[in-house]
């Protein structure tokens, strides 16, 4: 079954089931004193300095929590209310408008309820925010911002930020920067010392790790508001027991990952540029979105609008045929909405309902490859005569 | 999975490629599960009709909320099929919920389950299903569609009375009754609930939703005033004496007697009902309920289900969702169909369909536009 859907999640790694499944048989309480519970605390901790390592971080700085939604909104929201804790004035929270919706709609929460005064950041077709209309922003009044948060790479059309410029620019004024790099990881290089962001937020499953566990690195400067109280593990930002066997998981996983990322970012860059080559050869008015050179996108992401279709009938017929994909944008009770993504990169709302995203990952061959190529044309075809019926009358 | 036999009423071209509407209810789960029994290849759809879902349902009311979605997904992994939701509201505002608001405000008493079945489900849905490459759409409507040797097909009532839904199916003509699967019209409602707990649907014991599905809180006249505001308006008896006042004509239906406001009772002292309805003069005539005696009607937009039109003769007539069969003489003038009862009937409304039955068979649907009432006349 060709799976063409890798940054929705990925395989398991070998070595990430190994070093979980280790541990899942051993009792033990991370926070506990006892034999048993430095045992898991060794786990724990090893994990965290493997990560950090893996990370480009200390292991001071890895606050490990339930996911990158966790993450995101810890960082948000914590990172806000600290910020306008210390200073009510700073109620303005500059953020990209392609982020993904663990950052999108803390976001708008916090415009809701707390009071937030959210600004989008202008991007230009490519998705991209350009490090002046940061500093544009911020000169605005820079004594409100309580912070900057864009993600490292997106997750639809693959377009990879310039991070390490925008961190300088809010760094300049003091303003703490989050990056969500859950799709970055394992394929651009990611170091947190090198970024210079306050806070960054990974998770396991997109890497081969396993479900329910990340990270938020954060400087050891920034004390965002908790979003959990309780046992105050975590440096009391994240309180809860940890998860010792998913530590050791995430962590073997990502350090695979950070291992063979290069080699690995050549091979499916390879078979991603084979794989774009032999979409628009089936498909010729198909539009590919997202930065069509390689060092501006993610090696493993191509992301297409086909005009006259539906994204979710082609995803339909695609499903219909033995290939996994996806639209890519997130759903509405089950009901595909358009693309915040591509609307803000400018793309007619038409032509953002009928888009269709191909990612590639660890098991990704080329028979995956191909079965898509020769798929597409004729279920396009097909979609294309459903879109029109469905505009008949 | 267990085996029930007998169960399906699978056409005879073989295996077929399904669409099965999935609404979340036990029904359409059923169905699906059915079709896939019989051999066909099926996707579960569900229709997203609102634009704005309610998370959860409200006892028997509505449909079309998040949490009827979720149903619907759960009942198709467990039956093994993909499932996707398609969304149609916008289609499903136009086609029904404006219709249903313009129909009220002309006067008339539309049923909208009706309409969506000939401008949604077989219409939209199906033509989207055919161009995708499905052969039919297949939903948990209790009806039986008949395979005859020459290779039309006829609609027949169900088999339980109580359930039966071809008086809402009887819009579809024989293109679109081709290109149907109703795999329930051969049982009963209680032994589709076993089978579903047989089947280990959770749905199996989900109240049957009732009422229309896009007034989730049930207050039609409500959800009308919302849309066509409120304009007072004079209740009138037969002879044109002012009675009363009203908010607006179009939150009256014909036969009407609960709600009318009017302060003092009639001279006889019978109770009265509505009449009338006049959106023009926003009137609302009431007056004794031998004045809603309907002899005959007239019909607009017949639709023959299946492949024979109406020949002129004696058949049975359903007026209303759930109402009694009637013996008619039918005929068609005109392309109108003209309907005279044997013995007169009450609560008929422009706007409501009228259904022909040739013994259980459906021959057609149309629309009333007018009835003929000697009480009033005379």
């Amino acid at each position: 079954m060709p799976y063409l859907d890798h940054a929705a999640t990925t395989p398991m790694l070998p070595e990430a089931i190994a070093a979980m499944t280790a541990h899942l048989g051993v009792v033990g309480n991370a926070s506990s004193l006892h034999a048993a519970g430095r045992r898991a605390r060794r786990v724990v901790e090893e994990s965290r300095e493997s990560l950090a390592e893996s990370l480009g971080a200390r292991p001071s700085e890895i606050v490990l929590t339930g996911g990158g939604t966790e993450s995101d909104n810890l960082a948000v929201k914590g990172l806000y209310w600290a910020r306008r804790g210390a200073d009510p004035a700073r109620t303005r929270v500059l953020c990209s408008p392609v982020e993904h919706h663990a950052v999108l709609d803390a976001v708008h929460w916090l415009a809701e309820h707390e009071g937030a005064d959210v600004e989008y950041l202008p991007v230009d077709p490519l998705g991209r925010v350009h490090p002046e209309a940061l500093r544009a922003a911020i000169e605005r009044d820079p004594s409100s911002v309580a912070l900057v948060t864009v993600m490292w790479a997106n997750n639809e059309v693959g377009t990879v930020q310039p991070v390490r410029e925008l961190a300088a620019v809010a760094a300049e004024f003091g303003i703490p920067m989050h990056a969500d790099a859950v799709q970055a990881l394992g394929q651009v290089p990611v170091s947190f010392a090198e970024s210079g962001l306050t806070a960054l937020t990974v998770t396991g499953h997109k890497i081969g790790g396993p479900f329910g566990i990340g990270a938020l690195l954060l400087t050891r400067g920034a004390t965002p508001v908790p979003l959990l109280h309780g046992g105050g593990q975590e440096r009391d930002v994240r309180s809860g027991t940890l998860d010792a066997p998913a530590a050791a998981g995430f962590a073997a996983a990502a350090a695979v990952a950070v291992e063979h990322r290069e080699e690995h970012a050549v091979l499916l860059g390879g078979l991603r540029d084979e794989l774009v080559a032999g979409v628009l050869a089936a498909v010729p008015d198909a539009v590919l979105n997202g930065d069509p050179a390689a060092g501006g996108r993610l090696p493993a992401n191509a992301h297409f609008s086909f005009p006259g279709c539906e994204g979710d009938a082609l995803l339909m017929l695609l499903d219909a045929a033995g290939i996994e994909c996806s639209t890519g944008s997130a759903c509405s009770a089950g009901v595909p909405q358009p693309s915040h993504v591509l609307l803000a990169m400018g793309v007619d709302p038409l032509l953002a309902r009928s888009a269709l995203r191909f990612s590639l990952g660890h098991t990704s061959v080329r028979e995956d490859v191909t079965a898509l190529t020769d798929a597409i044309g004729p279920a396009v075809q097909r979609a294309r005569n459903a879109g029109l019926a469905s505009v008949r009358r | 999975m267990t085996d029930f036999p007998g169960a399906p009423t699978t056409p005879s071209t073989g295996r077929l490629r399904v669409l099965a509407a999935m609404s979340g209810g036990v029904d359409s789960a059923v169905a699906a599960a059915r079709a896939v029994e019989a051999g066909h290849e099926v996707t579960g759809v569900h229709l997203a009709l609102s634009a704005n879902p309610q998370s959860f349902r409200t006892g028997a009311r509505g449909c079309c909320t998040i949490e009827d979605s979720r149903d619907a997904w759960r009942a198709a992994d467990v039956i093994g099929i993909p499932f996707y939701v398609w969304d149609l509201a916008e289609r499903f505002r136009e086609d029904v919920i404006d219709d249903f608001v313009a129909e009220y405000a002309a006067g008339r008493t539309p049923n909208p389950c009706l309409r969506c079945n000939e401008k949604i489900k077989f219409a939209a849905l199906l033509d989207k299903a055919i161009a995708l490459g499905f052969d039919a759409v297949c939903t948990g409507h209790y009806a039986r569609i008949v395979d005859l040797p020459d290779g039309s097909r006829e609609l027949h009532r169900a088999v339980d009375g109580a359930k039966d839904q071809s008086y809402v199916l009887g819009v579809l003509d024989a293109d679109q009754l081709a290109h149907s699967l109703f795999p329930l019209g051969d049982t009963t409602k209680d032994a589709i609930r076993a089978e579903a707990e047989q089947r280990g649907l959770a749905v199996a014991k989900k109240p049957d939703s009732h009422d229309i599905c896009f007034i989730a809180d049930g207050d039609t006249q409500g959800f009308l005033a919302r849309h066509l505001g409120t304009a007072t308006g004079d209740i009138l008896d037969v002879d044109g004496t002012k009675l009363g006042e009203h908010d607006g004509a179009y939150g009256f239906t014909i036969g009407q007697r609960k709600g009318l406001r009017i302060g003092r009772p009639a001279a006889d002292g019978k109770p009265r009902y509505v009449l009338d309805i006049s959106p023009v003069n926003n009137t609302v005539t009431v007056g004794p309920v031998e004045g809603l005696d309907v002899v005959g009607l007239t019909a607009i937009r017949p639709r023959w289900c299946g492949t024979e039109p109406l020949v002129d003769g004696r058949y049975t007539a359903q007026l209303r969702a759930h109402g009694e069969e009637v013996p008619v003489t039918a005929a068609v003038v005109d392309g109108e169909l003209r309907v005279r009862l044997d013995t007169p009937a009450r609560g008929i409304a422009p706007g409501q369909a009228v259904v022909l039955y040739d013994g259980t068979r459906v021959v057609g649907s149309a629309t009333i536009a007018t009835t003929e009432r000697p009480a009033l006349q005379a």
